[in-house]
């Protein structure tokens, strides 16, 4: 195990003098649901705030699909703030004055831990589709070996949105004695048929890119960016409603007065999707986006434990709040609450909460004053039943 | 959650005083958690709550509560059996649909059962009905009869008939209202049935449920 000053990444990091984190590599082998090992293995991560001398003010946050570590902190390829700089901070929900705040790039990713695009030591050259399949428990494993590394035994509360979600619920079922509590949000216990088929278009819309050269774009010098940016199109549309679409761009034109009479980008909404999927390439690599979309296919914890739910958290003692939006129609309410029903079957200690919006999947993204005061209020109770200060 | 931030309803005091301290506790039907909160503080229990209303149960879990959304009628079949050390229904069973199967399950999943409900066979609410001839407004149930949400009203002679039907044993029977503080009762005496305003039971379920 090795700790170096920064993760590596294929390209270069353009925000000067960005904080860009930490890296621990790990040589003892992480063993995979696909059943082979890979070693070495590198997770690179962020932390906020300070840990205390009891090591029991630890609060683990996992990334969503599209994102990454660096939750509430400048990112360093887009200069722009943490995804979760509304949540994360002094005085803001997750306290940073009172919590250690820790998130890490999950495996399969590519913001330094190791994926497909990282170097694969056997080869010399970026693993591509040698990369092996990764699943959200796989994910899961690697940050318990990191949390170890950092002499981490506790988690006060694990929480996340989307994937992110997924990652709670598998830390829950995986380590129960190590999570005290757990914060699911906007996500499900498996991942639906629709969900499924919206992942299959984006891989599909990269594969089709001829600048794909079957993952291998590394050996050619190309980059299958047009694949990926209507990936990220179709995907976006996904995260959004049909309300917040019609409130925000409805049919309004883009600097004209009438449609064209061709296929340039007339509407809002056109341009929007496009930004979308521009700006998305820059710091996401394609074939990460076919790794961390296939492991949340994958997801279905219930299965693992011979198709009861319950029994996925049959005993736990770790405390449970749920959060869903009214127009999350990736992961609706009604996946959330079947997560509640099964934590009530196994007479678990749980919350259930979900918060009116027309903002779509993407609420738990957003400024949601109700899902602030609900994450606070969990947070307080439950630090105050450790002695949490 | 340090003190108690407001004094208890009084029926809610008298079945704060019947929980056990440290008890696993599950308050249907809960509002805003008063009941749980004060539990919480004083007797230290674990409690859980379920409430219709979603804006009642955000602002339960902003506190620090565990309360799920949920409906007495259809979600209590969901839980285990006898995993609870008390099951509480305060002021609900007379807006459930179908009460006798509400209480068939609470009898179920908890060791004991607290159901406390407002009694129309109070005398005031007789002689209102029938010196007016119609329906009776109370108090604590002030609606017209086409917009209530009580539409499962019982006397407390009703009540003490469905425990024996659905085969639990009454342990204690609390009389409150008319001005009187809360005294024990004999439920099947007609008196409490005429004078008390409100009743609070604690029961369980006859035969012992296998957990």
């Amino acid at each position: 195990m090795a700790d170096r000053a920064s993760p590596r990444f294929l390209r270069p990091i353009s925000a000067p003098g960005a904080e860009i984190g930490h890296a621990i590599t790990f040589e003892s082998p992480l063993v995979l649901d696909a059943g082979c090992a890979l070693a070495p293995v590198t997770v690179a991560y962020m932390t906020y705030g300070r840990l205390n001398a009891q090591r029991s003010n630890v609060v683990l946050v996992c990334h969503a699909l599209s994102l990454d570590q660096f939750a509430a902190s400048r990112h360093p390829v887009t200069g722009k703030p943490g995804w979760w700089d509304v949540m994360i901070g002094p005085g803001k929900p997750i306290d940073t004055d009172r919590y250690f705040v820790v998130c890490a790039n999950v495996i399969g990713g590519c913001m330094g831990s190791t994926g497909p695009a990282e170097v694969n030591p056997a080869t010399g050259e970026p693993y591509g589709l040698a990369f092996p399949l990764v699943t959200v428990r796989d994910m899961v494993r690697a940050q318990a070996m990191l949390l170890d590394a950092l002499g981490i035994e506790r988690i006060l509360c694990v929480i996340g949105g989307s994937m992110g979600g997924m990652q709670v619920l598998q830390w829950a079922a995986s380590y129960p004695e190590r999570v005290i509590s757990a914060v699911p949000i906007a996500t499900a216990a498996r991942h639906s048929a629709q969900n499924i088929a919206f992942h299959e278009v984006g891989r599909q819309a990269i594969m089709a890119d001829p600048d794909w050269h079957g993952g291998a774009y590394h050996r050619f010098a190309t980059n299958p960016a047009k694949g990926l940016a209507v990936a990220r199109m179709a995907a976006h549309i996904t995260y959004l409603s049909e309300a917040a679409l019609q409130r925000k761009f409805g049919r309004n034109l883009q600097n004209r007065d009438s449609v064209s009479f061709a296929f340039r980008p007339d509407f809002q909404i056109e341009s929007y999707l496009h930004h979308q999927g521009m700006t998305f390439v820059d710091r996401f690599d394609a074939n990460s986006y076919l790794y961390i979309t296939r492991a949340m296919d994958y997801f279905d914890i219930g299965a693992d434990y011979g198709g009861v739910l319950a029994d996925a958290f049959r005993g736990t003692r770790s405390r449970f709040c749920i959060i869903s939006f009214t127009s999350d129609w990736l992961f609706p309410t009604a996946e959330n609450k079947q997560i509640a029903h099964a934590l009530n079957a196994a007479a678990a200690n749980v919350s259930f909460v979900e918060i009116a919006t027309d903002r779509g999947h993407d609420s738990f993204l957003l400024d949601e004053p109700e899902m602030f005061a609900t994450v606070r209020g969990f947070l307080n109770s439950v630090a105050a039943s450790r002695g949490v200060p | 959650m340090k003190s108690p931030a407001r004094t208890l309803r009084s029926d809610l005091s008298v079945i704060a005083e019947m929980i056990p301290e440290g008890a696993r506790v599950l308050d249907v039907g809960c509002g805003e958690g008063e009941l749980l909160e004060h539990l919480a503080i004083t007797k230290r229990v674990d409690a859980r709550g379920i409430e219709l209303s979603q804006q009642n149960v955000n602002a339960c879990v902003a506190r620090g509560l565990s309360v799920v959304q949920g409906d007495a009628d259809t979600d209590l079949i969901e839980y285990p059996s006898q995993v609870f050390d008390v099951v509480i229904l305060s002021q609900t069973i007379q807006a459930t649909r179908a009460p006798r199967a509400v209480l068939q399950e609470l009898l179920r999943i908890g060791r004991r059962t607290i159901v406390s409900f407002p009694n129309f066979g109070h005398w005031r609410v007789r002689l209102s009905l029938l010196v007016n001839g119609r329906m009776p407004r109370t108090l604590s149930l002030n609606y017209s009869w086409y917009d209530t949400p009580n539409i499962h009203l019982c006397t407390i002679t009703d009540f003490t008939d469905l425990v024996r039907e659905v085969g639990g044993v009454i342990e204690r029977a609390i009389a409150f209202g008319d001005g009187a503080s809360a005294r024990p009762m004999r439920p099947d005496a007609w008196g409490p049935n005429l004078f008390a305003e409100g009743a609070i039971f604690m029961l369980h379920a006859e035969v012992p449920l296998r957990p």
